[in-house]
Parts: structure tokens; C-alpha cells; sequence
């Protein structure tokens, strides 16, 4: 039992990351789609700072005194990454804006049926 | 100077002329300027190649950062055929861009369509050069994001919903990939690939290596349409612009089974992937599947591009069935169907573009008559079709022979007659546009039809000559991908 909550983060991240695939697939509403797979994208991003963390070591800053730093290199990977999934989201944004211009609707089903009348 | 630098220059020049083509917003100056980069790239591509194929494999740091604290590139004999996969069709497409792009955009838009073709470039061949499984991921992205642009910008509505469901389908993919790789990383604490090919195989008995590949994999998959995670395909291929259709069918799912293979041979390496994964089997039955079924598929569309990604679906399946044999001979033929598929589908999506601008529909039923008014147009149709069939004197031809021997040897007899059946649902495919537009009484409207513009004719047509000499002499072609598949399998090192 104590070594299943000492993972906490990292069911986080499962929880985190099936709620976000859920959205995507159930929800018909365009934008909560989008949402969905921002919180599948972020969901990652903890997987990757959760990984990073050494016990009991700080920030890598030279410091007389302390020897043990956690690693900075994945913060780094995840600041490109948030950069590309939040181009992503806004993409998807903009694609949802124009979707709703040219079909009067953001519901997949009506769009499905309106392009079964094309 | 100049030539060691080639790596870097081959990614960062289309990085550095995208914006330049944002800002230059007259379409015309903004096409000469990605017309431009377009035929350098090419010119660098084979440049490159040469020199990887005098020389063997270059290595580059970024910066001059030693890896692996830097980010390296790596060019092998596998990465210079993509890149001259990339470059050739590029620099090919981009003449014939002009007419196709004026008729199907509005005039605010084109300055943005080359903007974002050249982003879309610069990410293929990013993924091609990088030797940095993180790196990799953000090329992935950056092709990725300007194809989704690419894509909406097709003149029907639903261009629109094929590139939502791409964008949705394609950032599951590259967030898999991204699960993969920091897995990876939590192990082995390295992104470099060779680094990673060197380290996995300590740990390689562990649940996190398992769960990594498993997530590459299906990622990966995705990328390059494997059935059945190609849902994407059909609709993105069918309602992007002509020129759009042409370039990503032909590069990026490529670049796709370009990573599959990067990561199976180079990362993971042959004994993990294929023996203790068993991924050959199931990359074989999926294959299998994707050939029957989409070749079938594919007998039934009315909307000849919406036919054409069913084809290209199959037709992926015939590479991945290469691989899937984890041989050499097997290696060689998926590469050199790579090559010779990309040929092909450019072209035919070429042709289409070509009837699309004159006849406003690539629907079968508006074709009627259509080789009376556009002989040039229809004669590469026919030509690229013929070696989609695999004729003999067609490129693709050779890579089936290839694939066919290569799996006689292993002793799969099964495969060969498979490729034979699908081979004869493409002449039936194929002869159904051929019976429309040859044998069939134009419509009312047809004489007001006209022959495409020679810009858009001849690079069609350099795709089909290229078609029919790779058909003849393909010497050349097949020593590059057989040695590509020999570094990628490890039986030669260097």
C-alpha cells in the first residue's frame, strides 16, 4: 500500500492522462475535444517532471554544501514541449473557429450529417 | 566549409525562408522565394548524398556541442535516400504549385500556403538528419502542425474537418512518441539514438523498456497510416489542395516508416524489436490486412483522390510488409518501395490536380471522354498507373519483384500470391478511370475542357519519366537502399 501512494504522481498522471483520451473520443463537442487533448498532452508533461525529481536534491545551482540535484534536463524537454501543444491547441482553435464559420455547428454528429447531405 | 556544414544547411535554409516568404505576402515573389529554396534544398540533398555515398556515415553537432550533450546529426545511407526522397519532390512539386495554388487559394492565402509548405519541409527533413530521439519528436511536430494548415486549406468545407481529425488523430501520435521517449529517457538517461542503441540493451528486460516500445510503435503507427490507425488518411488526402495531396502523400508518411524503422534497427535494434517483441509478426498481419482491404476499398471509390489514399494505404502496407520480415532482402524492398511509391503517388496525385484545375471534380462520373481533351494529362495518369499495378519497365515493378524474392526466401509463398491478388484490384482500380476517360462519350460541357498548363505537365511528367527510368535502370537506387538496410540491420557498421 505505501508503495502505491508513493507513487501518487504518477497515478496522477494515468488519471490525468485517460480523462483527457476520454474526452477525445466521447465528447462530440469540438472544443472539449481540444480540451481533452490538452489534458492528455499535460498529463505527459508531469510524467516527464515527475521523472526529474531526485530525492532530497534542490535546484542545479552550485551551492557549497549540497551534492545532490535533481535533473533539469526534462523541464527543459517539457518547456518545448508545452511551447508545441500549446501551438497544437491553438491550431485546433482556429480550425474549430473556421469549421463553425462554414457549418453553423462545433457538434461532430451535425457536421457527420451534413456531410452526408453533400 | 560549406559541405561539412551540409546537415545543418539542408534543415535550417527552408527553416530561414519560411518567414521570408511570410513577409515577402506578394504570392508571386513569395513563390519564386520557395521555388527557390525548394530546388537548393534538392541541390544539397544531392550533394549530400554524394558525399555519404563516397565518404559513409556524417555525423554533425549542433553548435559544436559534442553529444551527447548536444543535439547530433546523423546522415546513413537510409536517411540520404529519404532526403532525396524529400528534396526530389519538393523542388519537383513547387513549379507546378503556381497555377495549381492560384486556382485553388484565395490570393491572401498563398503567401501563407508556401510559408507553411516550407515549415512542412523543413520538419521532414529535420527527422531525417537528427540522431536525437527528443529532437525527432519536435520535428515531428513542426511537419505535423504546417501539414494540418496545409491540409484546411483545401477548397472544400470539409478540408476543414479533415484536418481537425488529423490534428487530433496526429497530436495522440507524437504525445505517444513523447511517452515513449521520455520512458526511454527515464532508463537509460540519454536522448542521443546511438547512445540509447548502446545502453538499451542492459535493461532491456524491463517493463519500462516494454512499455516505451509499445508506445513508439502505436505512436509511430499512426504517423504513417498503418492500418488501422490510418482513419486520417483518406479524408486529409481527399480534400487538402492538389499540390498538398501530391507532396505529403509522397514524403510524409515516408518520413513516417523512415522513424519506424529508425527506431526498431537503430534504437531498439533488431534482436529486441523482432525477437523478443515479436513485432514482425504483427507488423506482417497488419500489413496483410491493409493490402487486401484498402486495395479493396479502393475498387470502390468514385472520388479518384479519395481512391488514390485508399491506394497509398495499401501500398504502405507493401512497405511495412518489407520490414516486417526483418531481412535484409525484406529491408531493401520496403526502402526501395519507399522510393518507388513516392514516385509513383506523386505523380498520380499530380495528374488529378491537373483534371481538377480544368474540370473542377476529380469525381469518375464527370471524367467521361476527359483523354480526348487532356491526352498529356491522362497518358501520365495511365503511365503512373501502370507502375502502381507494378508492369515490368515501371519503378514499380522492381520494388514488388524485390518484395516478392525477399519473401519467397524466408519461405512465406502465402505473401506472393497476396501481392499478385492486390496487384490485380490496382489494375482494377486503375482500369475503371482508364475505361472512363478513354472508352466512355464526354458529357455536353466536355469540349470547353482544355490541356493543363505546360508548368504543371512537365513536372508530371519528370515524375513519370523518373517512374519509367528507375524502371529500366535501377542499379543505382537499389545499391543505395540495400546498403541503407544493411547499416539499419547492423550487418555492415560504419
Amino acid at each position: 500500500m505505501p508503495e502505491l501512494l508513493g507513487h501518487y504522481n504518477y497515478w496522477i498522471v494515468i488519471i490525468l492522462m485517460m480523462t483527457g483520451f476520454y474526452t477525445v473520443i466521447a465528447r462530440p463537442n469540438l472544443i472539449k475535444k481540444i480540451i481533452g487533448l490538452f489534458i492528455f498532452q499535460t498529463s505527459v508533461f508531469i510524467l516527464f517532471i515527475s521523472m526529474a525529481k531526485v530525492e532530497g536534491g534542490t535546484a542545479p545551482i552550485i551551492e557549497e554544501g549540497i551534492s545532490v540535484y535533481s535533473n533539469p534536463l526534462p523541464h527543459v524537454l517539457i518547456l518545448t514541449a508545452i511551447v508545441v501543444s500549446l501551438a497544437t491547441t491553438a491550431l485546433g482553435l482556429a480550425l474549430v473557429v473556421r469549421i463553425r464559420d462554414a457549418y453553423g455547428t462545433i457538434n461532430e454528429d451535425d457536421i457527420h450529417v451534413q456531410d452526408e447531405e453533400d | 566549409m560549406l559541405l561539412s556544414n551540409l546537415p545543418a544547411l539542408q534543415v535550417v535554409i527552408p527553416l530561414v525562408s519560411a518567414p521570408v516568404c511570410l513577409l515577402l505576402r506578394n504570392p508571386r515573389h513569395a513563390w519564386a522565394c520557395a521555388l527557390l529554396t525548394s530546388w537548393l534544398v534538392l541541390a544539397m540533398a544531392v550533394m549530400l548524398v554524394q558525399s555519404v555515398y563516397a565518404g559513409g556515415t556524417i555525423s554533425y553537432a549542433i553548435g559544436a556541442w559534442a553529444t551527447p550533450w548536444g543535439i547530433g546529426y546523423r546522415v546513413d545511407m537510409a536517411g540520404a535516400l529519404m532526403i532525396l526522397i524529400i528534396a526530389t519532390i519538393g523542388a519537383v512539386v513547387m513549379p507546378y504549385a503556381w497555377h495549381s495554388i492560384q486556382h485553388e487559394l484565395h490570393k491572401k492565402h498563398t503567401g501563407l500556403f508556401y510559408t507553411c509548405y516550407l515549415l512542412c519541409l523543413t520538419g521532414l527533413l529535420g527527422i531525417v538528419v537528427t540522431g536525437d530521439a527528443f529532437n525527432l519528436f519536435v520535428f515531428l511536430e513542426i511537419s505535423s502542425l504546417s501539414s494540418y494548415v496545409l491540409i484546411s486549406l483545401g477548397s472544400k468545407r470539409r478540408a476543414l474537418t479533415a484536418a481537425y481529425q488529423y490534428l487530433v488523430m496526429g497530436t495522440i501520435g507524437a504525445t505517444f512518441i513523447l511517452i515513449g521517449v521520455g520512458l526511454l529517457y527515464m532508463i537509460t538517461g540519454t536522448l542521443n539514438m546511438l547512445d540509447l542503441s548502446q545502453r538499451l540493451p542492459e535493461v532491456a528486460d524491463t517493463r519500462t523498456i516494454r512499455v516505451a516500445f509499445a508506445f513508439v510503435t502505436v505512436g509511430v503507427s499512426i504517423k504513417l497510416a498503418l492500418f488501422p490507425l490510418h482513419l486520417w488518411l483518406p479524408n486529409a488526402y481527399t480534400f487538402a489542395p492538389s499540390v498538398v495531396s501530391a507532396f505529403i502523400a509522397a514524403t510524409a508518411t515516408k518520413v513516417g516508416v523512415y522513424v519506424l524503422l529508425r527506431f526498431f534497427f537503430t534504437v531498439f535494434g533488431i534482436r529486441f524489436s523482432f525477437a523478443a517483441m515479436h513485432v514482425g509478426e504483427i507488423l506482417m498481419l497488419l500489413a496483410v490486412t491493409a493490402i487486401l482491404i484498402a486495395s479493396l476499398v479502393a475498387v470502390f471509390q468514385d472520388n479518384i483522390k479519395r481512391m488514390l489514399a485508399y491506394s497509398s494505404v495499401a501500398q504502405i502496407g507493401y512497405i511495412i510488409l518489407g520490414i516486417s520480415l526483418a531481412s535484409s532482402d525484406g529491408v531493401t524492398a520496403g526502402m526501395l518501395h519507399l522510393f518507388n511509391h513516392a514516385l509513383i503517388k506523386c505523380a498520380l496525385f499530380l495528374a488529378m490536380g491537373c483534371i481538377f484545375l480544368r474540370l473542377g471534380s476529380v469525381e469518375l462520373k464527370d471524367m467521361h471522354g476527359l483523354a480526348r481533351q487532356m491526352p498529356w494529362t491522362m497518358a501520365a495518369f495511365v503511365a503512373g498507373g501502370l507502375s502502381l499495378i507494378g508492369i515490368p519497365l515501371t519503378a514499380g515493378f522492381i520494388s514488388k519483384w524485390y518484395l516478392v524474392s525477399a519473401a519467397l526466401k524466408d519461405g512465406y509463398w502465402p505473401l506472393a500470391v497476396l501481392i499478385l491478388v492486390s496487384s490485380l484490384l490496382a489494375l482494377i482500380y486503375i482500369w475503371r478511370v482508364v475505361e472512363a476517360a478513354y472508352f466512355n462519350m464526354p458529357g455536353a460541357t466536355m469540349h470547353r475542357v482544355k490541356e493543363a498548363p505546360a508548368s504543371m505537365l512537365i513536372p508530371t511528367w519528370l515524375l513519370i519519366g523518373a517512374n519509367l527510368y528507375v524502371g529500366v535502370n535501377a542499379s543505382l537506387i537499389i545499391d543505395i537502399a540495400h546498403q541503407g538496410a544493411d547499416i539499419l540491420i547492423g550487418q555492415v557498421l560504419r
